[in-house]
C-alpha cells in the first residue's frame, strides 16, 4: 500500500478548510498569486482525464502527443468497414488493412508540424472591412520582396490572356492580337515574346515550362521556352478552350463547333475527339480532382465530360441563362457558376443537386471569369473590378473579402499556386495583385516545387511520364479503380440480355474412334436435342429476368365511389 | 487602419535550395491530400509498372557448376557455411563446391554405383555418403593432407541403403533401405531399426526442429514416421501413388511436405494425417524432389517434367516455374540457407544455381532503393486482384511440351468431373457425394 500525501496544500478555489484526521500530514497556506491562479484556470480547463491518472501515478512517459482532430479529417481515408465482414478470417484481414491505413493517416497527420511555412492572413479590426484595403496598403505593410509581386505590364495588342505554371513559377501571357510571351514572373526573366500574327484564342503551359500550347486562328500550335514553332497540330482547328490534364499529360481542348479533343502530349495521339452536341461552349475548365472536363454553353447547362465516355459523364441546369464562367475548386468539392443574369452559384459538384449558395451580384455587368484558389478563395471579375471572396462556399458571404479596382476590363485570371498572388489578364495588359492567404505555403516538392533545378525537372519529366495514367481512368469518382467491382444488377441483366440475342452452342459429334459403316443417327440426335433444349430453357429463364415487371407498389389513387369508372388494366398475354 | 495585420508568403530562396553543389536536393513535403490529387489511378499505374518490371527483371538463372561426368544424384547443403556444397553423381563421384566462385574445390569417387544420398554433420566438420555397395563413409568436409582424402569411417551396412539424414544435435544419424536404421558414428552396427512391413524405403529425413522425429517415404505408397526414443515407428500414412521425397518445414515442426508421382506435392499436419492440409498442383510430371525454405514459407520442388517450381505453404498453386532449354529431368533440389538460391541437380551433369526471387536484386541495396522496392511490392500486394495486373504477375512462358501436358491435365481433369457429375445426375441422390480434392489422396492411415 501507498504512503499518504504528507503535504498538502490549500485548494485556492474552496476556502473551506477540510478537516484531517491524519495527524502526520504537514499543512502549507499559501498565497494565491496570479500565476498559481493561472496555473489552476488552466489545470482545470485541459486537465480534466489527467486527475484520474494522477489517483494511480504519475506517468513519466505518456505516450505520443495528440493529434488535431480537424488534420486527422483532413488526411482521412474514410470510415473503414465497420461490422459488414461476416466471415471471420477476412474480418481479421481487413481490419489488419484498416490499422494500416488508420496508421498512415496519424502518421500524415502528425508530419504537419514538420511544415514549414505560414498560411498567409489579412486581419483588420472588428470595425473595419478588409475589403477596403488596396493594394498600395499591403505594398506598404508587407516585406520588400512580397511587395514587388505586386506589379503591372502595359501590354498594346489587346485583351490579354495569362496563366501560371504548375509550380506557380512561370507565367504565360497571350494576346487576342498575337502576342505571345513567358517569363519567369518571380525574377521577371522573358523566356520569348512572339506574335504569332494570328488572333490567339487560348493558352496553355504543358507538361513542364519548356513547353507551351497556343489555340491560334486555325489550327493549335505548339512552341518551346524559346518561342520555336515546335508542331502545327491541324486536326484540332478553331479551338477555343484549352486546358492541360497533367497526369494523364493530356490537352483537352473544345473547338467552335462543340467538338472535343484530348491530345495525349506524350505520344502525338488524339485519344478522344467527338462532338459534345451541346452547341457553342465558350466556357471550359477542368476538375482537378478527377480530371473531367467541364463546358458551360449557352443555354446555362455545365455538362461534365471524359475522352472515351462518349455521353457527358453528368448534366446540370446551373442557371436559364447563358453561363459566363466556371469553377471547380482543387479538391473537387465545389463548383462556381456564374450566369449572364448576374447570379452566381456555388454547387456541390460530387452530387449536384440544388446549389449550396446562390448569390445575387451588385454589379452593373455579369461577371466574366471565375477562379478558386488553392485554400478555397474565389475570384470574380466583375468589369473592371476583380473581387475575392473567402469562405463563400460553406456559408453565405454577404461581403468580398477584397476588392480591386482596375480601370481597365478584366479577360481573365489565375491564381498563383503556391503564392498569395492573383494574376489578372487585362484588356491593356497584366496585373499581379496580392491577396493574402490564398496559396497553400508549404509545396509538395515531389509534386511541384517552385525552385527546381533543370535537373530535377528532367527527372521529374520522367517520372511523370512513367506515371502517366490511361485516359480510360478519368470518371467521376477517381477512387472507382479502388475498389471493389461488384457487378451490378443492371449488368446482370445486360449479361442476360444478350444470352437472348445468342445463337445455341453447336454440338460438334465427331467421335474420337469412327465406327465404319456404323452412324448412330439416334444417339446425335438425342444429344442434339437435349443441348438445344437445355439452352432454350436457360433463355426462357433469362426472359423471365428481364421482363419481370417492377414492382406496383404505389397504392392507386382513390376516387371513392367513382372507382368503379378509373379503367382497369388489361392483362397482358 | 491602425491595427492591420497582414501576412504574405514570402519565400527565403535560401531556405529551398542546396547550399552547395555537392549538397543534396532540399525536398519539402507536404501530404495534404489537395495537393496530391489523382491518388487511385496513379497508384494503379504504378502497381501496373511495377508489376511489369518485375517481368522484365526476372531473370532467376545465376550460373550452373559442371564438372560430373554423370547425372547428379545427391545434393547437401553445409549447415553453417553458405558457399559449401556437396553433390554425388550417378558414377559414384562426389564434389564438393565453392558456390561463391561457382568452382569444384575436391572431386573422388566415392562409391561403386550411384552416390544415393548426402548429408553433413551438425558441426560441418564431415560430411556422410551412402551408395549403392551399401556402404556408409563419412569423409572430411576440409582436407590438409593426404590422409584426410581417406573416408574417416565406414560402414557396412547389412542391407541397402538409400537415403541418410542426419540428427540436428546428437551423433545420430539414420538410414533408409530395406529398413530404417539408425546409427551412430562410433560403432559398427546400427543402434536401432524400424521395420514397417517388407518393402523399401528410399528417402528419410530427420525433423529439424523436433529432433526426435523422423520421417521416411517407402514405396509401397506409404509415409512413416518414426520417434527414434521408441522401439517401433509411430505412423503410416498411404497415397495413391508413391512419394519420392519429404521435407519437413524447418520453421512449423509438425507439417511437412511430400514429392508425390501423381505430379502434386501435398503439405500433411502430422497431428492429423487422415488428409493432407493442401495439395500442391501444377507440374505436370512426377515430383522427384523438394526442399522448404528456411522461412518455412515456402518450398522448391524439382520434378521430371523438366522444370522447377517454387510453392508457397498455404497455396495450392506455384509462385513461380524454373526453366531451361538444356535442363533435363530434376534429380534434386536444395533451398539455400539464406534463403536466397535455389540449388538444382539434374540428369544432364549440371548443378545449377537460381535466384530464389525471380526479380530480386542481388548485392546490397542502397535505403532509398529499399524503400522503392518495398513501396512497389505494397503497391502490387494492394493492386494483386486487378485482371490486368493479376495477368501479368502471374504469366508465364513454359516450355511446349509443359504447356502441352497442362493441356491434357486439364482436359483429364475435366472430363473426371464431367463424368462424375454425370453419374451425380444419374443415380440416387447422395449415391455419389461430393469429395474434396484433398481427401482424395490419402487411402488409409495405419498406427
Amino acid at each position: 500500500m501507498k504512503e499518504k500525501k504528507t503535504v498538502r496544500y490549500f485548494d485556492i478555489d474552496n476556502n473551506k478548510e477540510e478537516e484531517n484526521n491524519d495527524q502526520n500530514v504537514k499543512v502549507f497556506k499559501i498565497k494565491p498569486t496570479s500565476r498559481i491562479l493561472k496555473d489552476q484556470k488552466y489545470k482545470e480547463k485541459y486537465n480534466v482525464k489527467k486527475e484520474k491518472k494522477e489517483t494511480k501515478q504519475v506517468q513519466k512517459f505518456p505516450g505520443k502527443a495528440p493529434i488535431n482532430p480537424e488534420k486527422l479529417e483532413q488526411h482521412s481515408r474514410g470510415e473503414g468497414l465497420g461490422k459488414g465482414v461476416r466471415h471471420p478470417l477476412y474480418a481479421v484481414k481487413l481490419k489488419k488493412r484498416e490499422n494500416k491505413f488508420k496508421y498512415a493517416e496519424e502518421q500524415a497527420a502528425r508530419a504537419d508540424i514538420l511544415l514549414t511555412e505560414d498560411q498567409g492572413f489579412l486581419e483588420v479590426d472588428e470595425d473595419h472591412r478588409t475589403t477596403g484595403i488596396t493594394q498600395k496598403v499591403i505594398a506598404d505593410n508587407v516585406d520588400i520582396t512580397a511587395a514587388t509581386k505586386i506589379f503591372e505590364l502595359n501590354l498594346a495588342f489587346g485583351p490579354y490572356q495569362a496563366k501560371y505554371s504548375r509550380n506557380g513559377r512561370h507565367l504565360l501571357l497571350g494576346s487576342k492580337k498575337g502576342h505571345l510571351a513567358a517569363f519567369d514572373w518571380v525574377t521577371k526573366k522573358l523566356h520569348f515574346e512572339i506574335n504569332v500574327m494570328e488572333s490567339i484564342h487560348d493558352i496553355s503551359w504543358l507538361h513542364i515550362e519548356t513547353m507551351i500550347a497556343a489555340a491560334q486562328k486555325e489550327w493549335l500550335y505548339i512552341y518551346d521556352n524559346t518561342g520555336i514553332e515546335l508542331h502545327c497540330i491541324k486536326r484540332m482547328d478553331k479551338i477555343l478552350r484549352m486546358e492541360f490534364l497533367p497526369y494523364h499529360f493530356l490537352l483537352a481542348a473544345v473547338n467552335e463547333f462543340g467538338f472535343m479533343s484530348w491530345l495525349d502530349i506524350s505520344i502525338g495521339e488524339i485519344v478522344g475527339h467527338y462532338n459534345n452536341n451541346m452547341g457553342r461552349t465558350p466556357v471550359m475548365t477542368q476538375n482537378p480532382y478527377n480530371a473531367t472536363i467541364c463546358l458551360g454553353n449557352s443555354k446555362g447547362v455545365v455538362s461534365l465530360w471524359s475522352p472515351t465516355i462518349r455521353k457527358p459523364l453528368a448534366k446540370i441546369l446551373c442557371h436559364k441563362t447563358p453561363l459566363t464562367a466556371i469553377a471547380v475548386d482543387n479538391r473537387g468539392m465545389y463548383m462556381a457558376t456564374s450566369g449572364v443574369d448576374r447570379s452566381l452559384k456555388i454547387w456541390d459538384i460530387r452530387n449536384l443537386d440544388g446549389p449550396i449558395q446562390h448569390y445575387k451580384l451588385r454589379s452593373h455587368c455579369a461577371p466574366t471569369d471565375l477562379e478558386f484558389s488553392q485554400k478555397d478563395m474565389l475570384a470574380v471579375a466583375l468589369g473592371d473590378t476583380v473581387e475575392i471572396y473567402s469562405n463563400c462556399c460553406t456559408q453565405t458571404a454577404d461581403r468580398p473579402y477584397m476588392r480591386h479596382r482596375m480601370g481597365k476590363s478584366v479577360n481573365n485570371f489565375k491564381f498563383c499556386p503556391y503564392e498569395d498572388v492573383l494574376g489578372v489578364g487585362t484588356s491593356n495588359g497584366f496585373t499581379s495583385i496580392i491577396v493574402p492567404g490564398s496559396g497553400e505555403p508549404n509545396f509538395d516538392a515531389l509534386e511541384s516545387n517552385p525552385f527546381q533545378t533543370k535537373k530535377q525537372r528532367k527527372e521529374a519529366e520522367v517520372k511523370a511520364l512513367l506515371e502517366k495514367i490511361p485516359p480510360e481512368l478519368i470518371t467521376l469518382n477517381p477512387f472507382d479503380v479502388m475498389e471493389v467491382d461488384v457487378p451490378s444488377m443492371k449488368d446482370k441483366i445486360e449479361a442476360k440480355n444478350n444470352l437472348l440475342h445468342l445463337k445455341p452452342k453447336k454440338v460438334d459429334l465427331t467421335p474420337r474412334r469412327k465406327k465404319k459403316g456404323k452412324t448412330d443417327v439416334a444417339r446425335k440426335k438425342i444429344i442434339k436435342e437435349h443441348v438445344r433444349k437445355e439452352f432454350i430453357n436457360q433463355v426462357i429463364e433469362a426472359k423471365k429476368i428481364v421482363a419481370e415487371p417492377e414492382e406496383h407498389n404505389v397504392p392507386k389513387q382513390s376516387f371513392g365511389v367513382l372507382d368503379r369508372f378509373v379503367p382497369k388494366p388489361k392483362a397482358k398475354k | 487602419m491602425s491595427n492591420m495585420k497582414i501576412k504574405v508568403i514570402s519565400r527565403n530562396p535560401e531556405d529551398y535550395l542546396r547550399a552547395t553543389k555537392r549538397d543534396i536536393h532540399k525536398l519539402p513535403r507536404n501530404y495534404d491530400p489537395s495537393l496530391h490529387p489523382l491518388e487511385g489511378p496513379r497508384e494503379y499505374v504504378r502497381a501496373m509498372n511495377a508489376v511489369k518490371l518485375e517481368r522484365v527483371f526476372a531473370k532467376p538463372f545465376i550460373g550452373n557448376l559442371d564438372g560430373h561426368s554423370d547425372g547428379v544424384s545427391s545434393l547437401a547443403k553445409h549447415p553453417n557455411r553458405l558457399a559449401v556444397l556437396a553433390s554425388g553423381a550417378f558414377d559414384g563421384e562426389i564434389r564438393l563446391w565453392d558456390l561463391a566462385s561457382r568452382k569444384c574445390t575436391r572431386h573422388f569417387t566415392a562409391h561403386e554405383g550411384w552416390v544415393r544420398s548426402l548429408c553433413f554433420t551438425p558441426d560441418g566438420q564431415h560430411f556422410t555418403s551412402v551408395g549403392d555397395d551399401k556402404t556408409i563413409k563419412t569423409w572430411k568436409s576440409v582436407t590438409r593432407d593426404e590422409e584426410d582424402y581417406e573416408p574417416t569411417n565406414t560402414l557396412l551396412s547389412m542391407s541397402v541403403v538409400s537415403g541418410i539424414t542426419h540428427h540436428r544435435e546428437k551423433p545420430i544419424f539414420a538410414t533408409c533401405g530395406e529398413q530404417c536404421q539408425l546409427w551412430e558414428n562410433t560403432r559398427s552396427e546400427p543402434v536401432k531399426v524400424f521395420k514397417w512391413g517388407v518393402d523399401s524405403l528410399h528417402h528419410v529425413a530427420f525433423n529439424q526442429v523436433e529432433t526426435n522425429l523422423l520421417a521416411s517415404c517407402a514405396s509401397d505408397r506409404s509415409i512413416i514416421l518414426y520417434d527414434f526414443r521408441e522401439s517401433g515407428p509411430l505412423r503410416k500414412v498411404v497415397m495413391e501413388l508413391r512419394s519420392n521425397a519429404l521435407s519437413w518445414n524447418p520453421m512449423e515442426a509438425f507439417i511437412f511436405t511430400v514429392a508425390n508421382e501423381d505430379y502434386n506435392l501435398y503439405s500433411f499436419d502430422v497431428r492429423k494425417l487422415k488428409q493432407p492440409i493442401n495439395v500442391h498442383m501444377d507440374h505436370t510430371s512426377a515430383v522427384i524432389d523438394v526442399d522448404y525454405s528456411p522461412t518455412g514459407k515456402e518450398f522448391v520442388a524439382g520434378s521430371y517434367d523438366k522444370t522447377v517450381r517454387i510453392f508457397e505453404g498455404l497455396k495450392g498453386h506455384s509462385r513461380d516455374v524454373y526453366h531451361t532449354k538444356r535442363m533435363q529431368r530434376l534429380t534434386c533440389v536444395k533451398w539455400s540457407l539464406d534463403n536466397k538460391y535455389i540449388l538444382t541437380g539434374s540428369d544432364e551433369m549440371n548443378i545449377r544455381m537460381w535466384k530464389a526471387r525471380a526479380s530480386e536484386k542481388l548485392g546490397i541495396l542502397k535505403p532509398r532503393e529499399r524503400t522503392a522496392l518495398n513501396y512497389s511490392e505494397a503497391l502490387k500486394e494492394k493492386f494483386s486482384n486487378h485482371p490486368q495486373i493479376k495477368r501479368i504477375a502471374r504469366h508465364r512462358h513454359v516450355p511446349k511440351h509443359v504447356m502441352n501436358a497442362q493441356k491434357e491435365i486439364k482436359t483429364i481433369r475435366e472430363k473426371n468431373k464431367r463424368k462424375e457429375a454425370n453419374r451425380r445426375a444419374h443415380s440416387k441422390p447422395g449415391a455419389v457425394p461430393f469429395v474434396a480434392e484433398r481427401k482424395r489422396h490419402v487411402v488409409k492411415e495405419d498406427e
